[in-house]
């Protein structure tokens, strides 16, 4: 049964903050194999112009998806979480992800369609740093396939 | 920030420096920890072959990220990314040897744009198969 279009443009509640630390970077850059010295070196980080070590570009998406958990596990929504795959990921920077932030995230969904039978959901994740100012905006599209017949 | 690269010396159609990234069981695993995505799609076979895969596969976090790093590297600054949107195509499989699968990225050039930006168009391979589809990036040159 399609998802009920009504809940197009409902925002949940801004997530607690979620601190960035520099070690949990380091863990993720050597986690993505990336050794680019701006995500573990402060001194390599100032001398690009960031005040501290800052987070490879993907790495919000772990803050981001957690907050997304809002609209999938909504109970009036109704998407079957089972049958969920991840289906597009944007992100639009204002700035990189820097050690020391602490971010919270606004989730709205943004659309819902109903394409061949799979539930297609998009959510749109603002986060947001302790002085309120933009750091970036993730799109997360969710699909959730059709159960099959029988 | 600091692009290594000037918007001034780059041409539509230039090609980024392509590479290739090795991707092991032991690396889904080390991923998993650092992301915090558990899904045991990506480090049980029992449970993925269930689920209908052909084995466990790649987290899509995981591909998305590596294939950015034909970007990063070139720029020098990972804070000159603009926009980066992929779509999850198709999945690296990662068999339980000790070579694993590779995710090989290429990258171009497709549109210069306003403030300084270009866009760059990705494409990431594994096992002949395209795994990311509509993969972009909007990266800040110097």
């Amino acid at each position: 049964m399609a998802l009920d279009q009504s809940f197009v443009g409902r925002s949940y509640p801004p997530t607690d903050p979620y601190e960035v630390g520099r070690e949990k970077i380091r863990e993720f850059a050597e986690a993505v194999g990336d050794p680019n010295p701006v995500y573990t070196d402060p001194e390599a980080a100032k001398a690009l112009g960031y005040a501290d070590v800052i987070a490879p570009p993907t790495f919000v998406f772990a803050i981001t998806f957690k907050a997304a958990g809002q609209v999938v596990q909504d109970p009036q929504l109704g998407l079957d979480y089972s049958r969920v795959v991840h289906g597009d990921q944007k992100f639009a920077y204002t700035r990189p992800v820097r050690a020391g932030d602490r971010l919270t995230v606004t989730s709205t969904i943004e659309s819902i369609k109903s394409l061949a039978g799979n539930d297609v959901v998009d959510v749109r994740g603002e986060v947001h740093d302790e002085a309120g100012e933009h750091v970036v905006t993730a799109i997360t599209k969710l699909v959730a396939r059709a159960a099959e017949e029988g | 920030m600091t692009a290594k690269i000037a918007y001034d010396d780059i041409e539509v159609g230039a090609e980024l420096p392509a590479q290739t990234f090795p991707v092991t069981r032991a690396t889904l695993v080390q991923y998993a920890g650092a992301s915090g995505d558990f899904n045991p799609i990506h480090w049980n076979e029992k449970f993925a072959k269930e689920v209908g895969l052909p084995d466990v596969i790649a987290h899509g976090m995981f591909t998305m990220a590596e294939a950015i790093r034909v970007v990063t590297d070139w720029t020098g600054d990972p804070g000159a990314v603009v926009e980066y949107g992929v779509r999850f195509t198709k999945p690296v499989v990662v068999p339980n040897d000790d070579q694993g699968a590779t995710i090989e990225v290429t990258g171009k050039v497709a549109a210069k744009l306003d403030d300084n930006t270009v866009r760059v168009d990705l494409t990431a391979m594994s096992e002949g198969k395209k795994v990311l589809g509509m993969s972009r990036a909007v990266v800040r040159l110097a």
